[in-house]
């Protein structure tokens, strides 16, 4: 039989541990602020920010990916702002996955953050106040020790929700090997050419991933994986 | 609660209305149809049905490809219309289809563009740097992608231009990352380039089809429809006058002419 996993495989493979690292390491670092602001506001916007943060949980990928697509091409504002910027356009690239992984995964990382800042309390943090901590250091040496389940969660679920992005990397990929050629694009790719073994092995490699990222998600003790 | 079970009620009974069978007096097929169809069937689907207004014919666009396979599992398509005759005929060979594999069409490939004056342009062209990115169907498994790498190949620019190619899913993505602008030039089907959507754009110049193998397009009537007439008649009226015409208008060599050349 022949081997069913190419070098092309591989490098599916490697692009897409890729693609989830830098969104999840993104994720966190703008996932973070917007988390503790919905977790500490009382502003009339805290109800239409987070609506916005979670639409990606029930939009279509291909609306997302639809409007990715026209905005960060050449006519688009996005477009044109890149192109100014002297960087091109962003569609068929790398970073323009990054870009489509972000809005993407963002709920999945800004909310057991925001869950987890929320359980954190006004109590601790007045304690904190008292005992004359500014807000930074109160933040880093409270706050984040405290809720420090809730944001391994979040990169967990951000990490292995973009490896199973699909519809917005379609639409907005173009398909370049070791470019925009995700694992799950080069799944589609081989059941379209009826290559079922070359399929089988990315497929079931996914299927090993994606259990065991659960399995250590809800393995965790007393881990709340989701509110 | 009580509000919970209110909603539910309202689900329950819209979903009984969404699915009560509506009346309907005449039959109703589902076809399975390449992307580069798209214009030219959607023609032929209304002129057929001017004379039989009670029928109901669904077509569904995508890859060739992806319709082979879904056949294989089950699909419920009654007609399947193949950018390459040869997945047709392999459907007939492993016993899905209902009749033997009947070719319509022969397909050209054109470089196209939106953003600039593609008539006149020719393969070479493709060289210049202010073209950043060339669109091209994916040729693993895309038959008009097949036929742009081998006449890529052919003019001795594959090697040239590969680090600039994006692939598209079919050859309707392909001509769609070209309309927004996301790529300067594809190489995409004479039949979408002659839409009147895109037709208006920047123009389209032919590929020699000597630089490639002939896109020969077949359709099967599969197993499941045999007992459906009005998938025959469908079948018949494709190869019929008037769906010739429309055939021709967007660009389809048709199977006969092809081989008297």
């Amino acid at each position: 039989m022949m081997p069913a996993f190419s070098s092309a495989d591989w490098a599916a493979v490697w692009l897409t541990f890729k693609l989830a690292a830098t969104t999840t390491v993104i994720l966190m670092i703008v996932g973070t602020p917007i988390a503790w602001w919905l977790a500490r506001t009382r502003s009339k916007w805290k109800g239409p920010v987070g609506a916005l943060v979670a639409l990606p949980l029930v939009l279509p990928p291909t609306v997302l990916g639809f409007y990715l697509l026209v905005a960060m091409g050449p006519h688009g504002p996005v477009g044109k702002f890149t192109t100014w910027l002297g960087i091109g356009t962003l569609p068929f690239t790398f970073p323009g996955l990054v870009v489509g992984s972000v809005f993407y995964s963002l709920p999945f990382v800004v909310q057991p953050v925001q869950n987890a800042f929320e359980t954190v309390g006004e109590r601790m943090l007045e304690a904190a106040a008292t005992l004359r901590a500014s807000p930074w250091d109160t933040f880093f040496t409270v706050v984040v020790p405290l809720a420090k389940p809730g944001f391994i969660t979040a990169a967990i679920l951000g990490f292995a929700h973009t490896v199973g992005e699909f519809g917005v990397v379609l639409m907005i990929g173009g398909n370049i090997p070791e470019q925009t050629r995700v694992v799950s694009v080069a799944i589609y790719d081989h059941v379209e050419a009826l290559e079922y073994a070359e399929a089988h092995v990315l497929a079931g490699g996914m299927l090993v991933f994606s259990f065991v990222v659960l399995l250590m998600l809800y393995s965790r003790k007393g881990a709340k994986v989701w509110k | 609660m009580r509000v919970l079970s209110r909603v539910l009620a309202i689900l329950v009974c819209t979903t009984a209305l969404l699915c009560s069978p509506a009346a309907q007096a005449g039959g109703s097929i589902m076809v399975a149809a390449a992307a580069d169809l798209k214009f030219a069937m959607d023609e032929i689907v209304a002129a057929f049905r001017k004379t039989r207004p009670d029928d109901r014919i669904e077509v569904i666009y995508g890859s060739s490809g992806k319709f082979h396979t879904q056949i294989q599992q089950g699909a419920p398509f009654d007609l399947y219309f193949s950018a390459d005759i040869a997945f047709a005929k392999s459907l007939e060979s492993e016993g899905f289809a209902a009749s033997p594999t009947r070719p319509y069409a022969v397909g050209r490939i054109v470089l196209w563009s939106n953003s600039r004056d593609a008539s006149n342009m020719k393969l070479e062209d493709l060289l210049d740097p202010t073209i950043v990115k060339i669109a091209i169907a994916n040729p693993r498994h895309a038959p008009y992608g097949r036929r742009a790498e081998e006449a890529l190949r052919s003019a001795g620019l594959w090697d040239k231009v590969q680090d600039r190619l994006v692939l598209g899913e079919n050859i309707a993505q392909t001509a769609q990352f070209v309309q927004t602008g996301n790529a300067q030039v594809g190489i995409i089907a004479l039949a979408l380039a002659l839409n009147p959507t895109l037709v208006k754009a920047g123009g389209y110049a032919l590929i020699d089809d000597a630089l490639h193998e002939p896109l020969e397009q077949g359709f099967i009537v599969t197993r499941q429809a045999a007992s459906k007439p009005l998938a025959v008649a469908f079948a018949d009226f494709i190869s019929g006058p008037e769906a010739r015409d429309i055939m021709v208008r967007y660009g389809f060599v048709l199977p006969d002419e092809a081989s008297t050349n």
